[in-house]
């Protein structure tokens, strides 16, 4: 049969592969958040003094804020955690393409940025991503903090901004059609290892901060 | 079959002058991507030509890669370099129908068995041959006959080179593309819904003068399908800087910016139109306002809708996320409930110790 493989493979991202994907993605974050919601907490039968629901909300934003001193004890995870998270949201969320995607999910849509813009901070990103795994492989009590799922889970988040670069400026003249799968094969595969993987963060850390929060908001003993 | 006139006096009797010829044998070497010195040697090969027989075989067609080459705009130098070839068979222009047709095709591979110039446009049914039959004939058995004598195939027109509209799904004739099919002969294929005429009078043009051009992958002269049509889009700087048209008649239409979010597939689509142009150089789909349809590539038509933008996913997204959400509401309930039994049996099996317990253990 004639026909032109790269373009069968980008079809099959875009239809079978991203189906799997989502549906994986948006069942399993449903299943891990309901489940954590249904286990629920044992009814409170002191009347709180505080206001643990304020501070609980708060907390959600004000963590975000790292705590004094960690520039000083890790200014890597620090400096470049930053760089990395807001790298990544600009390419994911201001590119054309990514807008277009967005809008053909959900109906909404915003201004786009600029290329240059845009590849500045998939570079930074990149860059950054790099810095956070050498000191987590050279600093001896991170090292043995890391397991194999959060290599995995570094290496997936950073693959779509390679593949995505690699793509859209076809890199040592590769075939554009060729990446374009790939890129989408690779964003696929952070969308199926969101749910089950340490990805999960970008929606439990809400709930996490919110619990600490409230603890901490609280006065007065727990029944 | 009568002598018809050589090249020259084609384009004394068309008031073509000889400059004009050679410009247009100069553009036609660069198009062809060879080196501009062999300009001369392109213009006395196409003067001296020896004039090859060719048969055109229409199979499931629309006429419309005939159509394109002939009518491009009156008397154009391309038609007379159709005219440097003997044309003996084509039974859209031809007069002759039914069977004195097929005598002509058949006297024509008689006389040039082994050396004729097969063209062919549409593809061939292969499910049911009896879905387009010439004169009795099934498209398979003449295309099978007919290539056996030739020398060379050009498949014009993607439903030639890749099925095209009729291969589309669900492909209700079987529709196969000539290279499906012939597999001992060498195929140029000239993809394009239609082509552009220049682009196809360039590749007969090499034929005659320097013999097979060099091909992709995918059998398409490598001058012509070497680039996307993104790579040399005039809208390209658009694309770079963020702005994009989103409908056909906001203001990003009317300032000309990039049609990407339109579901161009300029960027998936190897073709010359952005620079080659069509209706000699006048505009091509771009330029007046519409994305590419990434015509000159194989399954165009299924590839996810013409006004998809090339990003967004073209499957049924919408119904498996709802089933997804469903199932994962449904099987997170169920796991918070099992972890919930589950801790409440271990609170109640939890066994209360006091100091006497202990020390009567110990
Ligand atoms: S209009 Fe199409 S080919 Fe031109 S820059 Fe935009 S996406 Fe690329
Ligand atoms: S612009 Fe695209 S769809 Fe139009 S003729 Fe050229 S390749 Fe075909």
């Amino acid at each position: 049969m004639t026909n032109n493989q790269y373009f069968d493979l980008l079809m099959w991202a875009r239809t079978t592969g991203f189906d799997i994907a989502l549906t994986i993605m948006v069942g399993g974050i449903l299943l891990r958040v309901i489940e954590i919601v249904v286990l629920g907490r044992k009814k409170d039968f002191a009347k709180a003094k505080g206001s643990p629901v304020t501070q609980g909300i708060k907390t959600i934003f004000s963590r975000s804020v790292p705590r004094k001193g960690t520039m000083k004890e890790a200014p890597v995870t620090y400096i470049g955690g930053y760089i990395f998270h807001i790298g990544f949201f600009v390419a994911f969320l201001f590119l054309g393409a990514h807008i277009a995607l967005i809008k053909d999910l959900i109906g909404l849509s915003w201004p786009d940025f600029n290329k240059a813009v845009i590849e500045t901070a998939v570079a930074l990103a990149i860059v950054a991503a790099a810095a956070l795994a050498y000191t987590r492989f050279t600093d001896p009590v991170r090292r043995r903090l890391t397991g194999w799922s959060d290599w995995f889970v570094l290496i997936v988040s950073v693959l779509p901004l390679i593949t995505g670069y690699i793509a859209v400026n076809k890199v040592f003249g590769v075939d554009g059609t060729l990446w374009m799968a790939i890129h989408i094969l690779s964003a696929e595969l952070l969308m199926v290892s969101f749910p089950f993987t340490k990805l999960m963060h970008a929606v439990t850390f809400a709930m996490a901060r919110y619990y600490n929060g409230s603890i901490q908001g609280r006065k007065g003993a727990e029944s | 079959m009568a002598q018809k006139p050589m090249l020259p006096e084609l384009l004394k009797a068309h008031g073509v002058s000889r400059r004009g010829f050679l410009k247009y044998c100069a553009s036609l070497t660069s198009l062809m991507a060879l080196p501009p010195m062999l300009a001369p040697k392109v213009a006395h090969a196409l003067e001296n030509a020896p004039r090859p027989s060719v048969i055109w075989l229409s199979f499931q067609e629309c006429t419309g890669c005939t159509e394109a080459i002939t009518r491009s705009s009156a008397p154009t130098i391309e038609d007379l370099i159709f005219n440097a070839i003997s044309l003996d068979y084509h039974h859209t222009l031809q007069a002759a129908s039914g069977h004195a047709a097929e005598a002509a095709r058949e006297a024509a591979m008689k006389d040039h068995w082994g050396e004729y110039l097969l063209i062919v446009d549409g593809s061939i049914p292969v499910d049911n041959p009896e879905y387009s039959c010439i004169a009795g004939i099934s498209n398979l058995d003449m295309l099978k006959e007919t290539a056996e004598g030739a020398a060379a195939i050009v498949a014009v027109g993607t439903c030639a080179a890749f099925g095209g509209i009729p291969h589309a799904f669900p492909n209700p004739t079987g529709a196969q593309a000539v290279g499906d099919i012939i597999t001992d002969k060498p195929i140029i294929n000239v993809p394009g819904c239609p082509p552009i005429p220049i682009v196809m009078t360039s590749v007969l043009a090499h034929f005659l003068t320097f013999g097979l051009p060099e091909l992709d992958d995918l059998g398409r002269p490598k001058a012509f399908f070497g680039e996307t049509i993104h790579d040399r889009c005039y809208r390209r700087p658009f694309y770079d800087k963020g702005l994009f048209a989103e409908a056909f008649d906001d203001e990003g239409a009317r300032e000309g910016w990039c049609l990407y979010k339109l579901g161009c597939k300029g960027p998936t689509t190897r073709s010359v139109c952005a620079t080659v142009k069509w209706n000699d150089g006048t505009s091509f789909p771009i330029q007046s306002g519409h994305p590419c349809l990434g015509c000159t590539e194989p399954d165009f038509w299924d590839n996810g809708g013409f006004y998809k933008p090339l990003s967004a996913p073209a499957g049924n997204y919408r119904q498996l996320g709802l089933a997804a959400a469903a199932g994962g509401v449904a099987l997170g309930v169920a796991g918070g409930a099992l972890s919930k039994a589950t801790k409440s049996r271990a609170a109640k099996a939890h066994e209360t110790v006091d100091a006497h317990d202990l020390e009567k253990k110990s």
